[in-house]
């Protein structure tokens, strides 16, 4: 992949991307499986509340029943709960607690990340050194540990402050800000060296002395030259760290500490599954259709990355 | 000599550590006893926060908790109050060294083990893969270490459960009392950086392959074997050496996961449970001695990295 072939060259560098990207048999189907994974997890919602009253009672995530550990079935397409409840609802809606972190969580670590790297890249020098060793310095320290205990004592400090009683809605969503938060916090290192690297070398670059020399301001350089062209680089990192962050939270909601009840994740569905582990009967749907769902679209994640890598041409190390 | 001026950089970045993890806890709202004794009366509440010094400020907490603190006593001589890191709120009859002391050695076997998993598992997988370029190794190779790279331990752990422990009864569901109990999580946990393990060093060994000093001894009529696993194996293995420092910290951290699946009394649900039930003192030295092992275990791979890369000089 590392020459374009010759009829590519008079395209684009970002048409070209996109051309090699579609080549990636892989890459392009992990886009589609994504899309429709969307596509469901919001369409799923809507469904039930035009559908039959009958039909959107039996999927409702949170309607309680008799039918308990119900195997999967026509009408429970992936078995019921402890609870009676429609589990293909509550991995649906799991979906998009787990998808929303994900996406908000990469989306806090790439402007971090972006602005980091970008600032010390092109200030260079000194402010460069120290802002990297900084970087250096965090990558050697025990992250999640700290979004731990982060997340447990402003959770406690929520807990603590009556919003709990007054709006548990609202108390559940800053629950959930503060988890994209604090994992968008510790996933920034990456994408910082790799926009670092590529700043320090477009600053290099002929067409950005050219500029320079014809007087234009440092913010109009970073616009018209640096930016847009750091854009398949980010854009492809932003794909990779959104499964890493998925992963994270679905750990912490596994232990506990992440989103909290009524909400699902995936972590917590995958939780109770495992709650319910027993010598005699074996629910294996409450845990193989969560768990299914996470790598599935971790796989369909990494793919697209590494599609993405490749179209852009981008070498592993910075 | 750099070696020294990093371990001797990492004192007070670890003070840091403790004092930022310290801060971080004792600034939220709640305390240690809320929970246990919450019909309890105003004074009895304020007699334990006294009796744990918890009415001090927070910096005067924070020397007494290293040890730093000397006081006036009622005489008017300075006496130095002995430290805190050691009492634990939760387990009062137990110091936290003697459940560290418990519980590390434990956890450090199960993450070893699984570290030695994920070599035997991802190396030979990778070296495959890169060997038989073009060939169905390749494909099967790359398709197990993205795959692996997928599944983490709480999804894999209970299906191995389900699986070898209740349905064919060949392996223990949970505990650590034998040899074999540590079968099951040491795959659940080793599985996900087996993947990583084979993806760095098929790359490796792509890029060693086709470097000129490999290119010089092909054309010497040099057979591939040779090649393979005396020339471009050395090179190929400083990516997976420089990622294995990462990689020992998410072990440790992925254990808590691990410990949780299959009730090993590890540390790591010692550290959960500090934190959710604000014990303070534990939390913070579970989080010092994660920063410490993890600073330790960086210094060790960056050394052993020396030692297998001689081009690698640090000032």
């Amino acid at each position: 992949m590392s020459e374009a072939p010759n009829h590519l060259e008079h395209f684009s560098p970002g048409r070209r991307a996109w051309l090699r990207f579609q080549r990636n048999r892989s890459a392009v189907l992990g886009a589609y499986y994504l899309v429709l994974l969307l596509v469901v997890v919001v369409a799923w919602p809507i469904f039930l509340k035009i559908s039959p009253s009958d039909f959107a009672q039996h999927h409702n995530p949170n309607q309680l029943s008799d039918v308990q550990f119900s195997p999967p079935d026509a009408k429970h397409w992936f078995g019921t709960d402890i609870h009676g409840r429609d589990v293909f609802s509550r991995v649906l809606f799991g979906a998009q607690i787990s998808l929303l972190v994900g996406v908000v969580g990469a989306l806090v670590s790439l402007v971090i990340g972006v602005l980091w790297g970008a600032i010390a890249g092109y200030l260079g020098g000194r402010t460069d050194n120290i802002m990297m060793r900084i970087v250096d310095m965090l990558y050697s320290l025990p992250s999640i540990i700290f979004v731990i205990v982060l997340i447990t004592t402003l959770g406690a400090a929520l807990k603590q402050s009556h919003l709990v009683e007054h709006s548990p809605a609202l108390a559940g969503g800053l629950r959930i800000v503060l988890l994209f938060v604090g994992l968008g916090a510790v996933s920034w290192l990456t994408m910082a060296r790799i926009v670092r690297g590529q700043v320090l070398s477009l600053r290099a670059r002929a067409f950005v002395e050219a500029s320079r020399a014809l007087g234009a301001k440092p913010h109009w350089i970073l616009a018209r030259h640096i930016i847009p062209n750091i854009f398949g680089v980010v854009i492809t990192y932003l794909a990779l760290t959104m499964p890493a962050i998925i992963l994270y939270e679905s750990f912490l909601s596994y232990l506990g500490l992440g989103v909290q009840p009524p909400m699902a994740s995936w972590g917590t569905l995958i939780a109770e599954g495992v709650g319910q582990i027993n010598a005699i009967r074996i629910y294996w749907w409450l845990i193989i259709f969560p768990g299914g769902i996470l790598v599935t679209t971790l796989l369909a994640l990494n793919f697209l990355g590494d599609g993405l890598r490749d179209a852009w041409d981008i070498k592993n190390r910075p | 000599m750099y070696f020294l001026r990093r371990f001797i950089f990492a004192i007070p970045l670890v003070l840091l550590i403790s004092a930022l993890a310290f801060a971080l806890v004792r600034v939220a709202p709640g305390g240690p006893f809320d929970r246990e004794r919450a019909p309890a009366s105003a004074e009895i509440e304020r007699n334990l926060q006294a009796a744990y010094h918890l009415d001090e400020p927070v910096w005067k907490q924070y020397l007494r908790y290293c040890g730093l603190l000397w006081q006036k006593d009622a005489a008017g001589h300075w006496q130095h109050e002995p430290a805190s890191f050691n009492v634990s709120f939760k387990y009062r009859d137990q110091r936290i060294t003697d459940i560290i002391a418990q519980g590390l050695p434990i956890s450090m076997t199960l993450g070893g083990l699984a570290f030695c998993f994920a070599m035997g598992v991802g190396l030979p997988i990778g070296f495959l893969a890169a060997a038989r370029r073009g060939q169905w190794q390749e494909t099967a190779g790359n398709f197990f270490a993205i795959l692996a790279l997928c599944v983490p331990g709480f999804v894999i752990g209970p299906i191995l459960i389900l699986v070898f422990a209740i349905k064919w009864k060949l392996l223990p569901v949970a505990l650590w009392t034998s040899p074999v109990n540590a079968v099951l999580p040491m795959i659940a946990l080793g599985l996900l950086f087996s993947g990583q393990v084979a993806r760095l060093f098929r790359e490796g060994m792509i890029s060693a392959a086709q470097s000129e000093f490999v290119t010089a001894a092909r054309a010497k009529g040099l057979d591939e074997t040779t090649l393979l696993f005396r020339h471009a194996l050395r090179i190929a293995i400083l990516p997976v050496v420089s990622f294995s420092g990462p990689m020992l910290a998410d072990l440790l951290t992925g254990s808590f996961v691990v410990e949780n699946i299959f009730q090993i009394p590890g540390i790591g649900g010692f550290f959960i449970n500090s934190a959710l039930n604000s014990d303070y003192m534990m939390t913070v030295d579970l989080a010092v001695l994660y920063a410490v092992l993890l600073i330790g275990l960086n210094l060790a791979v960056d050394f052993a990295y020396t030692l297998l890369d001689p081009r690698v000089k640090y000032e």
